[in-house]
């Protein structure tokens, strides 16, 4: 068990990258990693979002959604009732209110960590790689136990892509790029030679 | 408010404010679907779509929505439409809805529909609205049809799923270059394209964040 699931948390981080091999995330992937600094408090921000997330949607697909999820109820109605079309309009709301409720929570009790965290939770709410994890982790058919890890290790491959990215712009900022290049279009070509780079990993099998 | 002209509403994002190119929006579930021009083509109908319709959904309720709960409207709204093009796809089209997958249901976090509801269609009028969600959408869509074309024109040799330059593993000339339908690849010609953009639009060129001083000379070293 242990294996299967070390084995998950490898793949979601290096194989199957959000970022680098899904192309997850990208807007804030680009416009927030000009610093080291800011690139690390958004992808610990990223780990912890997710790490809620993926799990919180798997219960509301395995308990509300799915054919016949709604037996417990006990409502003869109820029973057969198939509700997965509204499974988009249930994963948004979810996160949109999960990351509202960290928010309020990190503000009343750690006041340090919404400091350096606040102002990318709301960023979080529309970046993509948090409803694609979910809607990975529907499309995959994870386990309870299973969402869990996939939800963190996507989290961790995030983060080490935006961080290693950043850390690359700032030593990018002393070298001389062709003018049409500059900015966008340098890190666009710097991001393929990373995902290049973490394409090595596509035979790790544990 | 000053009157905004129709056709520069329509016709600014192409080139001049691309969505992807300048504005950095969208970017996120816009290059995984563009290995084959047939996926590439749906995406961008159901983004011209969505875009169109929430644009100008949002704009015909702009008055009435409170401002502070507006992100919450207008993801709604988006998302309800998003609900509408994955549903008639997977009735449709069931096999270019599997190949999608995920892509499908990410529309609803692409930033380019918040951004443009959020930007232009919540202070204009419904028919202006739904004029820059069409541009935009074009302007998003050049840039994947074009790196969707070469994707698949050199990954595969084929266009729309018709062989254009015969592979050698079915007796053609044609070696077949395996990176482009790897994910570096697209990356890549993003980047190419963004500098041909600007290459020849060099107003969008960005300005540096640091100038570097020119070396001294060997003469003023010593």
């Amino acid at each position: 068990m242990f294996e299967h699931y070390l084995s998950l948390f490898i793949r979601a981080v290096f194989v199957e990258n959000m970022a680098l091999a899904f192309f997850l995330g990208m807007c804030t992937f680009l416009a927030v990693s000009k610093k080291v600094e800011t690139a690390l408090g958004l992808g610990i921000a990223v780990v912890v979002v997710l790490t809620l997330t993926v799990p919180f949607n798997n219960l509301m697909l395995h308990q509300v959604l799915d054919e016949g999820a709604l037996a417990w109820t006990g409502i003869a109605a109820l029973e057969t009732v198939d509700l997965r079309f509204l499974g988009l309009m249930v994963y948004i709301g979810v996160i949109a209110a999960l990351v509202q409720i960290l928010e309020m929570t990190l503000d009343k009790y750690v006041p340090k960590l919404y400091n350096a965290l606040g102002i990318f939770l709301p960023l979080i709410t529309v970046n993509c790689a948090i409803l694609g994890a979910s809607l990975f982790m529907v499309e995959r058919h994870y386990e309870f136990g299973e969402s869990v890890v996939f939800g963190f290790g996507a989290g961790v491959g995030w983060a080490l892509a935006i961080v290693l990215l950043a850390a690359i712009r700032e030593k990018l900022k002393y070298s001389d790029v062709p003018d049409g290049l500059k900015g966008l279009g340098i890190t666009f070509i710097v991001v393929g030679l990373m995902s290049l780079g973490f394409m090595s990993f596509a035979g790790v099998q544990l | 408010m000053a009157q905004v002209k129709a056709k520069s509403v329509l016709f600014e994002p192409i080139f001049n404010n691309n969505p992807i190119a300048l504005q950095i929006l969208g970017i996120c579930s816009a290059l995984a679907i563009t290995t084959t021009m047939q996926t590439t083509l749906t995406m961008c109908l159901a983004v011209l779509f969505v875009m169109t319709l929430s644009n100008m959904f949002v704009s015909i309720i702009r008055n009435h929505i409170p401002s502070n709960i507006r992100i919450i409207v207008q993801m709604t709204i988006i998302t309800s439409l998003v609900i509408i093009v994955d549903q008639t796809l997977q009735a449709v089209a069931y096999d270019i809805s599997r190949q999608l997958s995920v892509f499908v249901g990410l529309i609803i976090t692409n930033c380019i529909i918040m951004g443009r509801a959020e930007a232009f269609a919540m202070s204009n009028s419904p028919g202006m609205a739904a004029l820059d969600g069409i541009g935009n959408a074009i302007g998003y869509s050049i840039v994947l049809i074009f790196v969707g074309v070469c994707r698949e024109l050199f990954g595969s040799g084929s266009l729309m799923g018709v062989n254009i330059l015969t592979p050698v593993t079915e007796g053609g000339w044609y070696q077949t270059n395996g990176l482009m339908l790897l994910p570096p690849s697209a990356f890549f010609l993003i980047g190419f394209f963004i500098w041909a953009l600007r290459a020849w639009r060099p107003a969008q060129v960005e300005e540096e964040q640091y100038r570097i001083a020119p070396n001294s000379r060997t003469s003023e070293a010593f």
